[in-house]
């Protein structure tokens, strides 16, 4: 498997490690529920999913990878930075 | 028997070798197989169930009978292919699965059993009664079982991995392969030809044919010679492409000098045995070729008995003919050329005998038409077939049966990510569906394409489709003359009859098994494989898969795409463990990491201790001292009475500047940073968003905007990634930056009493008790060099951690003991380390096992009520706030002294030991020099209102029943009025 | 028909004719009492013993592809008890028990094989959680033994004691644990519902779970609408997929973990072995073959393969700590889809909808949990009421924290565990 880091460019997958679902964190005072659903429930697709991959054998960046979990084909990495991931502040 | 002048390897240099402790000799270019034919040798090996009598069937890496043992001791190499190992000047091979000999196999008495040793026999016995599996049935099973045999030594050989890129990797490197790199590679395109045999052509090697005017082995050396001389070319020979993985990265092993004698010359020791090769290509094309397929009829598993194409290629490369009276049985015209070419070399062809009404006739040997080979005699080497046409029964002497079902396109490598092949009725067989594997294509026989005017033209085709999607143009040129003979088949997968019909050689898989398979309804293809064990072998169902789905589709009244195929997994060829673990024997299976104080402590004798990826100093014995016991005892006193020296050098740091760093801090520790004073260090807790406790430590403010935090040695990454993942998703917009600076500072403790005193005969500015307080921290000058230093304590004394860049590390360290020394104390190690902050109850990742929260460990007091942090929102959750969990105090046994350990569970003493009346485990203990009695750190329910209670610790593995009084979790020195000095 | 030596020797004699379907390839009925998704091993697990120990026999299993073709025909075979967290503990325990007394039970050999298990450690920190593990397995009732290294050496002299870059210490040695044939367990539990009168469906692909007013009433099939009282989810790596189907969504990341068999080569490796440095576990099959596995690739997948990182990684281990199998060559590798969890640990529980039950989240560790999932959740099914051994295996421990099972300690990351 083969990740296309958008400072680095295409490198191979040992670099990288893997987090899971790219998710917003809730508020702080959202409710359990929406905590819950955060740290542990995953929508778990069979196809395109956006997740978070970190470059730290490389920059260090950590990216939103769009891929497809049923074919590994990747659709799009972007830098994780972008994706507006901290919520409600 | 070798024919004189005949074959590529003809005039080449002899070589000896021996079989089964027999001397031969053989070529140079010989593989083992071809050798062993030239020499009349047939019989080489056993079956895996049966042990029937074996020989070669192949001459190619599906090889499934002709496996053998090279080598002893380390070297021992197991379930060798006779037909792939070439020849080396004092190769030694020798049978296996065979006792007392190849020739006398007292297993093969099983072969008369096999009424009783069908498909799936041992799920319906061996049950009764229960206790005898394990003791009677399991182990004359396992003595059974396997093929080869290794030593039992470690494996000695050295292999490699690496890494190899290009544009275009080229799979295989017959007329296809060729065809596809030489138009690639003019284009400029970078190429790898991969090709797995020792040498490139591919079934050119094997055939009597032209190809652009000339024979065709000229015209694969005219090619192989203008890709060699061009820079954007990299020829893999003795290189199997393994496996086809994500984004175009492919495996392939290179079988580097298993052609060399193991006492090769001084050139040659530096070589591995084997590669093995990560390749990225942009793109591919597989040209892999095809296998023949067998036919299943009685016996037909007899010695003598080969595909029809590998007797060709022992003919035409090797020079050797397989028999002196050679039949050939097939359905289809391709097996005719192997007649034609025995013919022509003189070799008498006896019949050739064909399924096929309409077959071509010849002038050269007689032709059998609308005829099948119903049985095979002979036991050790073949002596008849028995032909069956309308005209009745007629058997034929003959000493090698060239056979051929019809031919399987290797698809392989296309359905390594999940896709499945596409049956073609009008040749009787799977092809590669198309977009199979991304990035790659398919040309000629592994594409269905048999002829080789058709290889050459989907070679090319091939390579110009790549050469677009690289954006490159193929040059324009001719497509070389050669044969375009049409395919023609008729399947015929098992000649029926009474008896048993091999599908799968090695594994001994019958027609019989398939149809009871399916009588017993694993009418699923991957029922029956998982069933009868068909396709499972060594050859990966190479030989055998294709046919006995066709049998099972007979019997369940399917047709074959109806019924489905197995799927086929990586590896392509099977690749040896040490090749693919290349680099980790050893000391290599993970990096090392040396303290900077690695060699000083290594000089004073200390023993050193693996903490993850480094190594540190457990103690530093000495004169006198007789156990580990002893050093600790002695360390941990030193620091209490004198001063100690500790490289804490592991512990990560990290270096946090900008105008946001506090906020960032705040946010990630429970407690707050921003307030904190610079040049002040304080101790915070982090948690996971979870809630659960991630590490601790203490981060010290250098200036307005800069920080460094302190982790524990274990979880110095994850803490790192941690920094990186909340600063770049969580807060983008804050302004900091962050770096690990764990390798760029040597950090010492400097613990004890005499702390302060040994410190001011090394700064160069002493200090005092006003201007470093208890946890203060700044920058200071160590004997003309710049440093850090924080007086933070670890061991409960007046301590302090003094820093400078790593490459002071050694002599600091020196300079400290050596002064330290001079003060009565001395360096301590790990163990002493650990006594020291058992004493004070603090804690660990022993402690933070990753489901403690800050409430079991008492800090719910570093909980901030006023901001928020990761891990706040799920560390309120009921279940993480509860009074019953497990919390953290201390142990001290009651009575005489005893042992305390940690794994130890505790229970009530009035209840019994039982799992429903646990109430928690040690997770820390040691005998403290200080106390003069063993202490322990646990977990404990309801632990902070049990100080006083009586519990029991029962340690079943190392026998230990105590007794202990619950405890505040300080064993010494509780107020630290020692640490604030 | 039932199996024997004697059965093999008479079939023998008289070529092997009369051999009978291991179970019926029937129609699916118009309604049922308990439908199960999925016909891995845990789901024909539940069905025999619905059928054995519940007498509730209208049952089907529906399966989308072939029964026992999901990772109970895809793992490294190993079978044990050694869990430490309540709830687990008491669960993994039965479960051993039902797999001692299985073969007989099912009139079917599964091989299960007592051959012992040797996890070994290499350092204090992994001797002391080894202990506190070991412990707890003997409180719990079980079997487990302490060794030091030359223990160790006694039982495995082939592995790495001269030169590990972490020198084996010693190592926790269960002589119940050990491997069974996994192919026959699938197969055994579905002869066995089958006799019971239990429908396994094969090629029967689950495309929607029916609710009305809050209850399930049955499920939408590529052959059509099935109705039932109960409809009881067992499908793994898909488990989620599944749920989406009634709504819901689980607690569930699915992941790939390969899993590896070397070429037969004679016994070398008699135990089932595990190391902690770089996560190995292998074993010696009767055939011959090394069969053994490492860690997830660790990002979710439902592709049933993986890549070379990890390929490469297991390899590795097996070179630093069993250099004497440096020269087996690995045959097949194969990936199985993992539906991990937030601590590590299952779900048997039911779902938020009346008559719809949660079977799912086993992680690496299904396998060996076969017997005890299956008859746990038929007596969830059964009786509505969870089984005396089971009962921590609760959906809402994610959200309320309580009762959470992390063995591992690796916290709310599904690919940690």
């Amino acid at each position: 498997m083969r990740i296309t880091c958008p400072i680095c460019g295409e490198r191979d997958r040992r670099e990288f490690t893997y987090r899971g679902a790219a998710l917003p964190r809730p508020a702080e005072d959202a409710d359990l529920d929406a905590w819950h659903a955060y740290v542990n429930l995953r929508e778990n697709p069979a196809g395109p999913l956006d997740e978070l991959w970190h470059h730290e054998m490389g920059c260090g960046a950590w990216l939103k990878v769009r891929r497809n979990t049923a074919t590994h084909e990747i659709h799009e990495v972007t830098l994780a930075s972008d994706a507006g991931l901290g919520g409600a502040a | 028997m070798r024919l004189p002048g005949k074959g590529l390897i003809a005039g080449g240099k002899p070589v000896t070798f021996s079989f089964n402790g027999q001397h031969m000799m053989g070529l140079e270019g010989d593989t083992l197989a071809s050798a062993l034919l030239a020499n009349g040798v047939h019989l080489v090996g056993r079956s895996f169930k049966y042990h029937r009598p074996r020989g070669i069937l192949t001459a190619g890496s599906e090889e499934p009978n002709a496996l053998v043992i090279i080598g002893r001791g380390s070297h021992q190499d197991p379930n060798v292919r006779a037909t792939t190992q070439e020849l080396y000047e004092g190769l030694s091979a020798r049978s296996q699965n065979c006792w007392p000999s190849v020739e006398h196999d007292v297993m093969a008495v099983n072969d008369l059993a096999a009424p009783f040793l069908g498909a799936g026999f041992y799920y319906k016995t061996f049950m009764w009664p229960a206790a005898f599996w394990e003791k009677l049935y399991e182990p004359l099973i396992r003595r059974a079982a396997g093929l080869g045999a290794l030593s039992g030594a470690a494996d000695t050989d050295a292999y490699e991995k690496a890494y190899a890129f290009c544009d275009l990797l080229v799979i295989g490197s017959g007329p296809a392969g060729l065809m596809a790199a030489l138009t690639a590679a003019r284009a400029g395109a970078d190429v790898i030809l991969a090709e797995e045999d020792s040498r490139m052509g591919g079934r050119l090697l094997a055939e009597d044919e032209e190809v652009d005017g000339m024979p065709a082995h000229l015209w694969v050396a005219e090619v192989l010679e203008e890709l060699s001389a061009m820079e954007n070319v990299r020829l893999m020979t003795r290189t199997a492409v393994t496996g086809a993985y994500d984004q175009g990265t492919y495996g392939a092993l290179e079988r580097v000098a298993h052609h060399k004698p193991r006492r090769h010359s001084l050139k040659d020791s530096h070589l591995p045995r084997e590669c093995f090769w990560r390749i990225a290509a942009k793109r591919a094309v597989l040209a892999a070729g095809a296998i023949e397929r067998p036919v299943a009829f009685r016996n037909n598993d007899r010695p003598g008995i080969m595909t029809a194409s590998a007797v060709r290629a022992y003919l035409n490369r090797w020079g050797v003919t397989p028999g002196e009276r050679v039949t050939v049985f097939a359905n289809n015209d391709d097996a005719h050329r192997t007649a034609r070419d025995l013919a022509a070399a003189g070799v008498h062809v006896a019949a050739l005998i064909d399924s096929r009404h309409d077959a071509p006739d010849s002038e050269m040997f007689p032709v059998i038409k609308g005829a099948q080979v119903c049985d095979a005699g002979g036991r050790k080497r073949l002596e008849s077939i028995t032909v069956r046409s309308v005209a009745g029964e007629e058997k034929i002497q003959t000493d090698c049966l060239a056979m051929s079902g019809g031919w399987n396109p290797s698809v392989h490598l296309t359905c390594h990510l999940n896709a499945r092949p596409t049956w073609r009725r009008d040749i009787a067989a799977f092809v590669p569906t198309p977009g199979a594997v991304p990035g790659m294509v398919t040309a000629g026989a592994c594409n269905g394409e048999f002829s080789t005017a058709g290889a050459l033209r989907e070679g090319a085709k091939a390579a110009e489709q790549s050469l677009e999607a690289l954006g490159l143009k193929a040059t324009a040129s001719d497509l070389p003359q050669a044969e375009d003979d049409p395919y023609r088949i008729s399947p015929l997968w098992e000649v029926p009859g009474k008896g048993r019909a091999w599908l799968d050689f090695q594994n001994d898989v019958t027609v019989k098994d398939v149809q009871q398979a399916a009588g017993e309804n694993f009418r699923s293809v991957e029922h029956m494989k998982r069933y009868t064990t068909q396709g499972m072998a060594t050859d990966q169902g190479k030989n055998s898969n294709v046919a006995a789905l066709a049998v099972l589709a007979d019997a369940t009244g399917r047709s074959i795409p109806e019924t489905g195929t197995t799927t086929f997994r990586p590896p392509f060829v099977p690749v040896s463990i040490g090749a693919m673990g290349a680099g980790a024997a050893g000391q290599g299976f993970k990096p090392q990491r040396f303290l900077t104080s690695h060699k000083a402590s290594e000089e004073r004798g200390a023993h050193q201790l693996e903490v993850g990826l480094w190594y540190r100093a457990a103690y530093f014995p000495k004169a006198g001292e007789t156990n580990w016991r002893q050093s600790c005892d002695r360390e941990v006193t030193l620091v209490r009475n004198h001063v100690g020296i500790c490289d804490v050098s592991t512990l990560g740091k990290i270096d946090i500047q900008g105008p946001d760093a506090g906020k960032l801090l705040d946010y990630v520790y429970t407690n707050t940073f921003s307030t904190l004073k610079v040049g002040r260090a304080r101790y915070g807790l982090m948690l996971r968003e979870d809630g659960f406790v991630m590490d601790d430590g203490t981060t010290a403010r250098l200036g307005e905007q800069h920080y460094v935090m302190t982790t524990t040695t274990a979880a110095a990454g994850q803490v790192m990634a941690h920094l990186e993942y909340v600063s770049q998703a969580l807060r983008p917009d804050w302004d900091v930056r962050i770096v690990s600076v764990t390798e760029q500072w040597a950090q010492f403790a400097v613990a004890g009493p005499k702390a302060r005193a040994l410190l001011n005969a090394l700064l160069d500015d002493e200090i005092d008790s006003d201007s470093w307080p208890f946890m203060a921290c700044g920058d200071v000058a160590v004997m003309g060099v710049s440093g850090r230093l924080f007086r933070i304590s670890f061991s409960g004394e007046e301590a302090y951690e003094l820093a400078v860049p790593a490459r002071y590390g050694d002599a600091l360290f020196r300079e400290l003991v050596s002064r330290a020394e001079g003060l009565g104390g001395g360096a301590y190690g790990m163990e002493a380390l650990n006594v020291l902050r058992i004493e004070k109850g603090f804690i660990t990742h022993a402690e933070i096992n990753g489901t403690v929260t800050a409430l079991d460990l008492g800090m719910q007091g570093m909980m901030s009520q006023k901001k928020d942090f990761v891990g706040k929102p799920m560390s309120r959750r009921e279940g993480l706030m509860a009074e019953d969990r497990a919390q953290l105090v201390g142990l001290k046994p009651i009575g005489a002294v005893k042992q305390l350990t940690a794994g130890a569970h505790l229970f009530n003493p009035e209840e019994p030991v039982e799992r429903i009346f646990d109430q928690g485990y040690v997770t820390s203990a040691c005998f403290s020099p200080t106390l003069g009695q063993s202490v322990a750190l646990a977990f404990l329910s309801h632990g902070r209102d049990r100080i006083g209670e009586k519990v029991r610790l029962v340690d079943h593995m190392r026998g230990i029943d105590a007794l202990c009084e619950v405890v505040e979790p300080q064993f010494y020195d509780p107020e630290g009025g020692r640490a604030r000095g | 028909m039932r199996f024997s030596g004697w059965r093999v020797l008479k079939e023998g004699l008289t070529g092997n004719k009369g051999w009978r379907p291991h179970w019926r390839d029937p129609e699916p009925k118009r309604e049922y009492d308990v439908i199960i998704i999925g016909g891995g091993g845990h789901g024909l697990a539940t069905a025999y013993y619905l059928a054995a120990e519940h007498g509730i026999t209208n049952v089907a299993v529906l399966e989308r592809g072939y029964i026992g073709g999901g990772n109970v025909g895809r793992n490294t075979t190993i079978v044990r008890a050694n869990y430490y967290l309540p709830g687990n503990s008491e669960f993994y325990s039965h479960s051993l028990r039902l797999w001692e007394s299985l073969e007989q039970d099912l009139n079917y050999n599964a091989m299960m094989s007592q051959r012992g298990m040797i996890n070994l450690f290499h350092n204090d920190g992994q001797r002391d959680a080894i202990v506190r593990r070991g412990n707890a397995v003997i409180n719990q009732g079980d079997d487990a033994e302490l060794l030091d290294r030359d223990g160790v050496r006694r039982l495995a002299p082939f592995l790495n004691f001269d030169s590990n870059r972490f020198p084996i210490m010693g190592g926790l040695l269960q002589r119940r644990a050990g491997t069974a044939r996994h192919d026959a367990v699938a197969w055994g539990f579905a002869r066995g519902a089958d006799t019971r009168g239990v429908d396994l469906i094969q090629n029967c692909e689950v495309t929607g779970i029916d609710v009305e007013n809050g209850r399930v009433t049955g499920v939408q099939t590529v052959r059509g609408p099935i109705r039932a009282k109960k409809v009881a989810l067992a499908a793994a790596g898909r488990s989620g997929q599944v749920a989406a189907m009634a709504g819901l969504t689980l607690p569930i990341e699915s992941h790939v973990l390969q899993a590896f068999v070397s070429e037969g080569i004679k016994p070398i490796i008699d135990h089932v072995i595990t190391f902690a440095e770089g996560h190995l576990y292998i074993s010696q099959s009767d055939k011959g073959g090394l069969v053994f596995g490492s860690y997830l690739d660790f990002y979710s997948s439902y592709a049933a393969r993986g890549n070379l990182p990890m390929v490469e990684h297991t390899m590795e281990t097996c070179m630093a700590m069993v250099p004497a199998v440096g020269k087996a060559r690995l045959l097949r590798s194969w990936g199985g889809i993992m539906d991990m969890t937030p601590d590590g640990s299952p779900i048997i529980d039911h779902a938020p909808i009346d008559g719809l039950y949660l079977n799912c989240g086993w992680c690496y560790g299904g396998f060996k949990a076969t017997p005890g999932s299956g008859n746990v959740y038929a007596h969830l099914i059964a009786t509505d009421r969870p089984h005396g051994a089971a009962t921590g295996f609760k959906l809402d421990r994610f959200r309320s924290g309580i009762g959470l099972m992390d063995e591992e300690g690796t916290g709310a990351q599904h690919n940690l565990h």
